[in-house]
């Protein structure tokens, strides 16, 4: 992925490069180990195996730590596995009923519903939102924008459990400051509104949050493939006389198409699989209603100790961002191919 | 380049409302944290903390088991981090410097990796600890959170690796160095920037985590993204002492951003870092 930013992630390693300078040569003298076997002919030996001796730790670690607990969700979801077997230790299979009653169910087809317009909806405005707010810092004096850097910067690196108990607190219902600032605004019913009494509501606040914590990492890497576009090409746009919108669409959208393309599919993913925003806002509430599936199999899962149930619930929802990113992965396997 | 007032005047305009924007979320928290309690439940908010105190600071570090929890805290994504460290060096070396028969499914393994769906896994991850088990200890967070930055510090290494000119290396050997010499007398110092971002990356992640502390260590082990979300259960509408709290949780990531501000931005995009 990094490959296709260009100027943007290649600056770090040329950095990385250059800095140490002369210091980093090779000392030349005192070299401790002349002679020895021959190390031409150790050489093509271990050269064979030198690589895989060095990715060994590599593919042992994701084999055990990532691919046994994938193939477990997968076990896992075709057994009765509930509280009694738990606790009893005990397997009981039970085949494809997991699934069945989960694919039968209103409620999985709701959340599912839920859950990818959530997605759309949220990703839409990140990247709506982080392109202007890109383009704006491309186009600021130098003060405003290290100003407004800041701030994207201050609203990133805010931990998602702190940003939810932050939003919690600004949309308290008594003495939230949103709640005085509408009812200030002459807005009178919003006075002592509960938030997270409604579904729409609770969505409008995760969303908020969701939002105002992503923007911050599309507009700045948009700002900072930006600069790696010189300035004549703009000077060329606007000298023929092209407007800001034909500008963006035709030369500037083009040339950061890759950009748009991966941070378009790096969000659906982060979106899609939020579980800390909307299970630490409300847990999923009010009454289930702004559960997504990763929280759904969650509640299901390990809170009603339906943990049959609770993994097919996750393998369905792997399913499904499989089937959302798979545009993305042939784009990826096709330049690995260029590699 | 003419413009007229105007068109100067407005970009800066927006700008400033977008900074109060992004801003204002983090300044009521650190405010919120400084205020008395009458500050904080006054009808008309406090805009300007104008009577600051420390009670609430004084109150948060001082609940039951905090240092802890902090010590979990740092020693949990510190080990995760230098062990992914580890483990990524040996693969990004092979990946960027030698060609070999699987090197490409490797890769492929690596980006996949960097999708995992840890969220949705938590009840298999659950079993297997269980199975251990090792519930409530500090090993598998660690391991679990060294596997989950590990594709994304493989893929950063591998750029910056690939950036050491090889010419420095093939000297080194020339002047009779093994190639591990070879690598921990030339490259690694070249690497050195590089590690550190990525290991600031890797620091952010790890101490953020949440959906897995929330079911692997719900009795002891636990961490401060768990405990922020109790806490906040058992102060109630204590919103003071809350604030405060997920102040002094958020103080070392910003520190970290700051530190990595210009890296931050461009190279992060090569990984999914955020979740």
């Amino acid at each position: 992925m990094a490959a296709q930013y260009r100027g943007t992630s290649s600056r770090a390693p040329d950095e990385a490069a250059v800095t140490p300078g002369p210091a980093g040569t090779p000392p030349g003298s005192g070299a401790p180990t002349p002679g020895g076997a021959n190390p031409a002919r150790g050489g093509v030996l271990a050269g064979r195996a030198a690589p895989y001796v060095l990715i060994l730790p590599a593919l042992v670690a994701t084999a055990l730590l990532l691919g046994y607990p994938l193939v477990r969700n997968v076990i896992i979801s075709f057994q009765t596995l509930n509280a009694f077997q738990l606790i009893q230790h005990t397997t009981q299979w039970a085949g494809f009923s997991n699934y069945k009653e989960q694919l039968t169910s209103a409620d999985f087809w709701h959340t599912t519903e839920r859950s990818i317009f959530f997605t759309l909806a949220n990703v839409a405005l990140i990247m709506l939102g982080g392109t202007l707010v890109g383009l704006l810092l491309n186009r600021l004096g130098k003060r405003m924008r290290l100003t407004l850097s800041l701030g994207l910067i201050l609203a990133w690196a805010m931990p998602y459990v702190a940003g939810t108990t932050v939003y919690q607190w600004l949309f308290d219902t008594r003495y939230g400051v949103v709640n005085w600032t509408l009812y200030k605004l002459g807005w009178h019913s919003m006075h002592g509104y509960n938030w997270f009494g409604s579904q729409l509501s609770t969505f409008a606040v995760i969303t908020l949050m969701v939002v105002w914590g992503s923007i911050p990492f599309v507009a700045l890497n948009l700002y900072a493939g930006l600069t790696t576009i010189s300035t004549e090409i703009f000077e060329a746009a606007r000298m023929d006389g092209a407007s800001a919108w034909r500008t963006f669409s035709s030369v500037l959208f083009p040339m950061l198409r890759p950009f748009f393309l991966s941070t378009t599919f790096l969000e659906i993913i982060w979106v899609f699989k939020a579980f800390t925003q909307v299970y630490a806002l409300n847990a999923g509430g009010p009454e289930g209603l702004t559960e997504t599936l990763p929280v759904y199999a969650f509640v299901e899962g390990v809170g009603n100790q339906h943990y049959g149930s609770g993994a097919a619930i996750s393998v369905l929802t792997i399913l499904i961002l499989m089937a959302l990113m798979s545009y993305y992965f042939r784009i990826i396997l096709k330049q690995e191919d260029d590699l | 380049m003419r413009r007229s007032p105007f068109a100067r005047f407005w970009p800066n305009a927006v700008a400033l409302v977008l900074f109060v924007f992004f801003v204002f979320p983090v300044y009521w928290m650190v405010t919120t944290a400084f205020k008395p309690d009458l500050d904080i439940i006054s009808t008309t908010p406090v805009f300007l903390p104008i009577h600051g105190t420390f009670s609430h600071f004084d109150k948060a570090v001082h609940a039951a088991g905090f240092w802890t929890l902090v010590r979990n805290s740092f020693t949990v994504t510190v080990c995760s981090v230098l062990l992914s460290l580890l483990v990524a060096m040996a693969a990004a070396f092979a990946v960027a410097r030698m060609r070999f028969r699987g090197r490409k499914a490797f890769i492929l393994i690596v980006m996949m990796a960097q999708m995992a769906p840890w969220e949705v896994m938590t009840i298999s991850v659950y079993m297997i600890v269980r199975d251990q088990d090792m519930l409530n200890s500090l090993l598998p967070l660690t391991l679990f959170y060294m596997m989950m930055v590990l594709p994304f510090t493989i893929w950063t290494l591998r750029g910056f690796i690939a950036a050491v000119p090889k010419e420095l290396e093939e000297a080194a050997l020339m002047d009779g160095c093994t190639r591990l010499q070879a690598f921990v007398r030339v490259v690694l110092p070249l690497l050195a920037p590089g590690l550190m971002s990525t290991s600031l990356f890797g620091f952010i992640t790890a101490w953020n985590e949440f959906p897995l502390v929330l079911i692997l260590n719900k009795e002891s082990g636990q961490t401060l993204p768990l405990w922020l979300t109790q806490f906040q259960t058992n102060f109630g509408d204590d919103w003071g002492a809350t604030m405060a709290a997920s102040s002094i949780f958020t103080v070392p990531v910003v520190v970290v951003f700051l530190v990595l501000q210009r890296r931050a931005v461009g190279g992060l995009t090569a990984g999914a870092v955020k979740g």
